[in-house]
């Protein structure tokens, strides 16, 4: 039936791919990755690295928790340019309100496992001197880790093709479908199953995929070794990455284990194009002063932006892609409805990961996998399933 | 006549002309300007303010550009980390 | 003529406070270019402010004295014979200050130690000059390593030399011309290594016939050099030393040598600084900025002159300063009365690039763990493993920190034949407070305080 040298095209060498290159390889399928640049050179090479749970749903926090443990287990295998650091986050309140919130995440993790304390105004500063006084205290999450994802990326790609995985890169992706990946130099590549995990850009490869391009600004800083020691996030950052529409800036500074900060965060729908823009970067670095007011005398070095992948109901699509929008409505989550009015049962979906790209690109992984060996998933799919979206989408 | 200042080089008082500027104090009291990631001393290369290789505290104000700041009375200077 | 002392510099602060904001001419840079721009643009009537991130005008080349000494035995020397005309003039000068990104057109954002300005343009002149390149060999990370115009300026701020062993080293004229100075101020050079043949420097001297005022200099030059041997086809081949420099060998007529000495002047001659007037969108071509007979990017408000627009030396760099500063202030007949010198020199700037072009030896002189990206610490055997900049960037670091790949950048461009990225703001590490204080276009004004003249 399928003559091809692989079973699997990834279609898209970000973290996301390099993961499912590495996970389906390591279960013995003939892999090959395809991109148009090279490795990590998406929102894998412009994003903070972070390695965060989030509780914004059940199936988000499933998933983010499902993955921040692989990557525990992974870690004593990641090599020292990677900067694995579990620095952990801090969530920040602001006010009383925020507490109740703090309060809120802390019995949601606490019920699932997740290891938390709740910090008043005096542990917050004894942890971290250089947030602004007058705050009411934040969330520590220990677990929580940062890490360098293009050298992420590289590592997993490394050992796939250790375990006898291929790289093609270099030529942009043309077209996809019916088991053909066809690049701009008229290369064509078959295989029974084709992965879009080419993250932003996916909807351009498969079209009627809701994905939005969400862009965001980053700044960092030169070396400024313990000013900063843990993730901190305002509850802010919440009402900025749920909303579907508009321009948002949120306070998240990171350190890096070069002592370097990073300062995020911004979101913005319907930019296209990927200069730095000076009215979201004012607001942005304007916000982390009123956090942080330190910030404003640290000598910055560069500043750039990324496109992150969203979907309308803010969850990944990780599964067998379902055809075109009219598409199947039936609802079956296995890969036999898949392909809807096209017919075409060969594309499977790794994309849409919002922020949460390198969290979950793990979990996404083996998620995926699990769809294609047709093992038994660790954690329910349901809600990543591009099946869901026929319906879904209704309500997002 | 030219006047000379005091400044103090990791701890130590170093006398120099006025309009020394404190990558050339440094230079002067035998000390690196800083330390590199991988633990090398470094002293200044360009002399103009671009390679940031004369990277300094000054007055626990770090990443000065030593070559771009003159020696003034009292200074603390620091090798950088 | 400012001294640089440190009560000047406090005057200069003050200044900058106090000074405009708005300008019809706007030059970034004072160097020979940038001071002939706003003395000649000032002349002809326009409100011209002068910016520049030394403590005085001059640029690298014509760096004065930070101690107010003078090393012309007090004559009328040409470069202060131009700061004399851009004061005069009624330029306003803006000094310690660097340019660091443009919020929009028209608008741009500079910074100093303890503050920050936004400077709006009707024109903008663009002369910020060149820097040296840098190669890395074994050993060129230890303290008194510097670049040959690096060396000169730590002494020109303070450095005493006297009696001290300088060594010499790299590519160009510069090499000369520090040397002599370093001389004048008490050093012994126990050689000047020049990596070019002899051929080409045989060339170099002839056709200097060419050029009137070149043969002087070039005398003038070979009675200042009398007694430093030069050795051409020479180059550094590693720095030997344990907390700074002992002594560096070289190879020198094909073979090696060992030389004892305190410092290691070591330039490869110079690359311009484009990435300014890349960020405002000028195009740029083979790494140079692109102009038209009237000294205008490809942005119409914006022109460039000097060494951006091709490295060749100071006579090119006045003239084109002059037509710069005249077509902007509107007077295109006596930019034009220009263009015959600015043919000739230009031809120098042509003998420059073929004469000191760099040799491929010197792509082979790292080992495995010499270090080329100095701010990261990034070895070349981890470099060489990419087959871009980009992928060595991302992979590795190389170019990410303070220096913005300013002294890496050429290097890897030379060792690895990579293509630099393209530029993004800030062009140079900025304070958070000074881009988080950006004002949008509704909210800008412009200030007019009247500020003091230079």
């Amino acid at each position: 039936m399928n003559n091809s040298a692989y079973d699997v095209v990834i279609v898209g060498a970000g973290i996301v791919g390099a993961a499912c290159t590495d996970e389906l390889a390591h279960r013995g399928l003939r892999v090959v990755v395809v991109d148009g640049d090279i490795i990590g050179s998406g929102a894998t090479a412009a994003g903070m690295g972070h390695i965060v749970v989030m509780d914004d749903s059940d199936a988000q926090f499933a998933l983010t928790r499902y993955s921040q443990q692989l990557w525990q287990e992974l870690r004593p295998e990641l090599p020292d340019d990677v900067e694995y650091e579990q620095c952990g986050t801090i969530w920040v309140a602001a006010d009383e309100g925020e507490m109740l919130e703090v309060r809120r995440k802390r019995d949601y993790y606490a019920k699932r496992g997740v290891p938390t304390e709740a910090l008043d105004p005096q542990a917050l500063y004894r942890l971290e001197p250089n947030l602004r006084r007058g705050l009411a205290g934040g969330l520590l999450v220990p677990e929580d880790g940062v890490l360098y994802p293009p050298c992420a990326a590289r590592f997993l790609m490394e050992r796939a093709q250790k375990r006898g995985a291929k790289l093609h890169l270099g030529v942009p992706v043309a077209q996809i479908g019916r088991g053909q990946v066809r690049l701009r130099d008229g290369t064509e590549i078959a295989a029974e199953i084709i992965v879009n995990a080419a993250g932003a850009f996916a909807a351009e490869l498969t079209p009627g995929l809701e994905i939005k391009k969400r862009k965001g600004h980053l700044v960092i800083t030169d070396r400024y070794p313990g000013f900063v020691r843990h993730q901190l996030v305002e509850l802010g950052y919440l009402k900025s990455a749920h909303s579907v529409s508009g321009d948002s800036v949120a306070f998240n500074v990171q350190p890096r284990r070069t002592g370097q900060i990073l300062i995020g965060s911004s979101r913005q729908y319907g930019a296209e194009h990927k200069e730095v823009e000076n009215s979201m970067l004012v607001r942005m670095l304007q916000r982390a002063q009123e956090y942080m007011p330190g910030l404003a005398q640290l000598s910055t070095v560069r500043t750039w932006t990324g496109f992150r992948a969203a979907t309308p109901d803010k969850l990944p699509l990780i599964g067998p892609w379902v055809g075109s929008t009219t598409g199947s409505t039936t609802g079956n989550t296995t890969g036999e409805a898949a392909g809807g009015a096209t017919g075409d049962q060969s594309i499977f979906l790794a994309t849409g990961h919002e922020g949460l790209g390198i969290t979950t690109s793990l979990g996404t992984a083996r998620i995926l996998a699990d769809q294609i060996t047709r093992t038994k998933p660790q954690i329910p799919i349901e809600p990543y399933l591009p099946t869901r979206t026929a319906k879904e989408y209704a309500h997002a | 006549m030219r006047s000379e200042i005091t400044v103090t080089v990791n701890g130590k008082p170093v006398v120099v002309p006025s309009g020394t500027t404190v990558a050339v104090a440094m230079m002067l009291a035998g000390q690196a300007c800083r330390t590199s990631v991988s633990g090398e001393p470094r002293g200044p290369l360009c002399g103009m303010g671009i390679c940031f290789e004369c990277r300094v505290a000054i007055d626990g104000i770090s990443h000065c550009r030593g070559c771009q700041v003159l020696c003034e009375l009292g200074m603390q200077v620091t090798t950088e980390k | 003529m400012r001294t640089g002392n440190a009560s000047d510099y406090r005057e200069v602060k003050q200044m900058n406070r106090e000074a405009q904001r708005h300008f019809e001419i706007l030059v970034i840079g004072g160097g020979p270019a940038g001071m002939a721009a706003a003395a000649r643009a000032a002349e002809a009537g326009a409100r011209v402010g002068i910016v520049d991130d030394n403590f005085g005008f001059g640029g690298q080349i014509w760096r004065s004295e930070s101690n107010g000494a003078r090393s012309d035995n007090g004559k009328k020397t040409e470069s202060s014979q131009w700061v004399e005309r851009v004061r005069a003039s009624g330029a306003i000068a803006l000094c310690g200050l660097r340019v660091v990104h443009q919020p929009e057109p028209g608008v741009l954002l500079a910074e100093n130690l303890d503050s920050f300005y936004e400077f709006t343009y009707e024109k903008l002149v663009l002369a910020t000059g060149a820097r040296e390149i840098f190669l890395p060999f074994p050993g060129w990370t230890l303290p008194n390593v510097m670049g040959a115009g690096g060396l000169q300026a730590m002494v020109k701020c303070g450095l005493p030399v006297r009696g001290k062993r300088v060594v010499v080293a790299g590519a160009g004229p510069l090499l000369l011309a520090v040397a002599v100075y370093l001389r004048k101020h008490g050093a012994e050079i126990p050689v000047i290594c020049e990596q070019a043949s002899w051929g080409s420097l045989a060339k170099f001297g002839l056709a200097l016939f060419s050029w009137p005022k070149k043969i002087l200099q070039g005398f003038q030059l070979k009675r200042d050099l009398v007694g430093i041997p030069i050795a051409a086809n020479s180059w550094p081949l590693a720095a030997h030393g344990q907390q700074a420099i002992e002594s560096v060998t070289i190879s020198r007529a094909g073979k090696n040598e060992n030389i004892p000495c305190d410092y290691l002047a070591c330039g490869f001659h110079l690359i311009p600084n484009i990435e300014l007037p890349q960020l405002l969108g000028c195009a740029v071509n083979s790494g140079f900025v692109q102009v038209d007979d009237f000294q205008t990017t490809t942005v119409p408000s914006i022109f460039c002159a000097g060494e951006p627009t091709s490295v060749g030396g100071v006579e090119l760099a006045l003239i084109e300063g002059q037509i710069a500063g005249l077509a902007a202030a509107g007077r295109r007949i006596e930019a034009k009365s220009l263009f015959g010198k600015r043919r000739k020199a230009r031809g120098f700037a042509r003998l420059l690039d073929r004469t000191f072009r760099l040799r491929p030896e010197l792509r082979s002189l790292s080992l495995s763990d010499t270090m080329v990206c100095r701010c990261e610490d990034v070895s070349y055997s981890r470099l060489r493993q990419h087959s871009s900049w980009r992928a060595a960037k991302l992979h590795t670091r190389c170019g990410m920190g303070p220096c913005q790949g300013r002294v890496c950048g050429p290097a890897t461009q030379f060792l690895f034949d990579w293509n630099p990225d393209s530029v993004r703001p800030p062009v140079f590490p900025t304070r958070v407070e000074t881009l988080a204080a950006i004002t949008g276009p509704s909210q800008l004004q412009h200030s007019e305080v009247t500020g003091g003249q230079s």
